[in-house]
Formats: structure tokens, C-alpha cells, sequence
């Protein structure tokens, strides 16, 4: 739904951007993490919480903005910033694999307390963000 | 020999990342482009998201069982797994998209919402298993 197919805004360029966006998201990512990682180690791996609740945040909000000022520029912006930088800084790979790696420590009520915040919480996180977006348009 | 910085203050580490999640993003546009998207179901987010948490699930247990985090071990997970294996997936699409389905029809929301996340332990456990498994075949070298 982000990347609308075959719209005419969506050209070489604004794909170029958004690749070199997502990079740059899994940039910051890496440094969030390292760094919330280092001041505060809980025994939930937190860090990919807080990246995937603010990540989602922010999506609702470009997309809640997108979809009350429809225009090719707001669209671009949207696949830029959306598809591409939100899309780079926020992960379900790591996500899976952090709930995995608690069941193989036995810890099952950590596993499924650490799916199920990154879950309610990002989406939380994303309706508040469309709220937030369609409230500013 | 100064003590060594962590990780995310070296910049060519960064830049490792970054490439990764460049390729993994240019992936995940590409499908999101040419999947087909059945009527309520964001097939090419869950394309994606499981195909990256496979990936991810099989280097991370095949890196760690050829040795310590470094060197050309420690480039490889940051260059495939944190960078293109996230840049690949998605976790804010998904949450956005969950939020669009519970919008239209409650079930499709909530349908969405857990298989991926029940799929995405399926699939990264099985990357676990198969790199487990290959590891065990390759024979115990020493």
C-alpha cells in the first residue's frame, strides 16, 4: 500500500532516493540500537521496541498527512520518507529473531510478552501517527 | 592501540549497514512493485518480512557457529543481516497496514496482523534449523 504501483509520480528518481533512504534508515538504526543497547540493557531486547514503535509512528503520520493532502509531491515524499527511510530504520527480521532466540533460552513468557509489546505497540504507535497526520492535514 | 570504539561509532561499520539496507530497501520496493496484492491481504509486506526473518535467522546461527563475532564474520552480519535483512523487512508498513485492514474489517486486521508475526517465528526458526542442520552436515571440522 506504501508504494503504490505504477503511479506516474514514482519515477527512476524518487526509486533511486528511496533505496539510498532506506540505507540511510538502516544507518540510523544500527546507531539507535548500539546506543540505546549500551546506556540500558533490560533483559527484553527493548532497543528494536523503541525502533519499530517510533519507526511505525512516524509512518502513520506521513501517510495520515499523505492521504488528506493528495498530491504527486506528497506521494513522492511518502515513498521517499515512508517506503524508504521508515521502511530502512524499522525491521521484522530482527523483531522474529529476538523472539526466537528467547524460546530457545526457555524464556517463554519473555518471548511472547516481547512479540506482543513490538506488536500492540507499533500498531498503537502507527493509529496514533494517522490520527496525528489527518488531525494536521 | 586505543581501546576499541563500539560498533556504531565506527563509520565504516555504518556505511556496511547502510549498503545492506540500500539493497535489502531496492528488494523490497521492487516487490512491493510487482507482487500481486490479493484483495485484504499485503502479500508483498509478508512476502518480504518472511523471506528476511528465514535469512536472518539462518546467518545468525550459521555465523555463530563458524566462530566469534569478527572480522569477515562480523561484515557479513552487519552487511546481510542487520543491514539488507532489515532494510528488507518492515516493521512500520506492517503496523500501518494492520492499522488500514482494522479500519476496513476487524478479522482481516487482526488475520494479518498474527499470521505474520506467528509466520515470522516459523520462518526465522526454520533459517535457525537449516543453518543448524547444515553446519552438522558440513562435518565437525576442526
Amino acid at each position: 500500500m506504501v508504494a503504490q504501483r505504477g503511479g506516474p509520480t514514482v519515477t527512476a528518481v524518487v526509486v533511486l532516493l528511496t533505496v539510498v533512504a532506506g540505507g540511510l534508515g538502516a544507518g540510523l538504526r544500527f546507531v539507535v540500537d548500539g546506543a540505546l543497547r549500551a546506556r540500558w540493557a533490560p533483559s527484553l531486547p527493548v532497543a528494536t521496541t523503541v525502533i519499530n514503535t517510533t519507526g511505525s509512528f512516524g509512518l502513520g503520520l506521513l501517510v495520515g498527512l499523505a492521504q488528506a493532502h493528495a498530491s504527486p509531491g506528497t506521494e513522492a515524499a511518502q515513498v521517499v520518507l515512508g517506503t524508504g527511510f521508515l521502511g530502512g530504520y524499522t525491521t521484522f527480521s530482527t523483531a522474529s529473531v529476538e523472539v526466537v532466540a528467547l524460546l530457545r533460552e526457555g524464556r517463554r513468557g519473555a518471548a511472547a510478552l516481547h512479540a506482543a509489546t513490538m506488536l500492540g505497540g507499533s500498531v498503537l504507535a502507527a493509529a496514533a501517527g494517522l490520527a496525528g497526520g489527518t488531525a494536521l492535514a | 592501540m586505543s581501546a576499541p570504539r563500539p560498533l556504531h561509532h565506527q563509520p565504516a561499520l555504518v556505511a556496511l549497514v547502510a549498503a545492506g539496507g540500500a539493497a535489502g530497501t531496492a528488494v523490497r520496493v521492487a516487490a512491493e512493485a510487482h507482487l500481486p496484492r490479493p484483495v485484504d491481504l499485503p502479500l508483498p509486506t509478508l512476502v518480504v518480512n518472511l523471506a528476511g526473518a528465514l535469512v536472518l535467522g539462518a546467518l545468525l546461527e550459521g555465523l555463530s557457529r563458524r566462530g566469534a563475532d569478527r572480522g569477515r564474520r562480523r561484515a557479513a552480519r552487519l552487511l546481510v543481516g542487520t543491514g539488507f535483512c532489515g532494510g528488507l523487512t518492515t516493521y512500520s508498513t506492517f503496523a500501518v497496514e494492520v492499522d488500514l485492514l482494522l479500519a476496513g474489517h476487524l478479522l482481516a486486521g487482526v488475520g494479518y496482523a498474527l499470521l505474520t508475526v506467528l509466520l515470522g517465528l516459523v520462518a526465522a526458526a526454520a533459517g535457525v534449523a537449516a543453518a543448524a542442520s547444515w553446519s552438522r552436515s558440513a562435518g565437525a571440522r576442526p
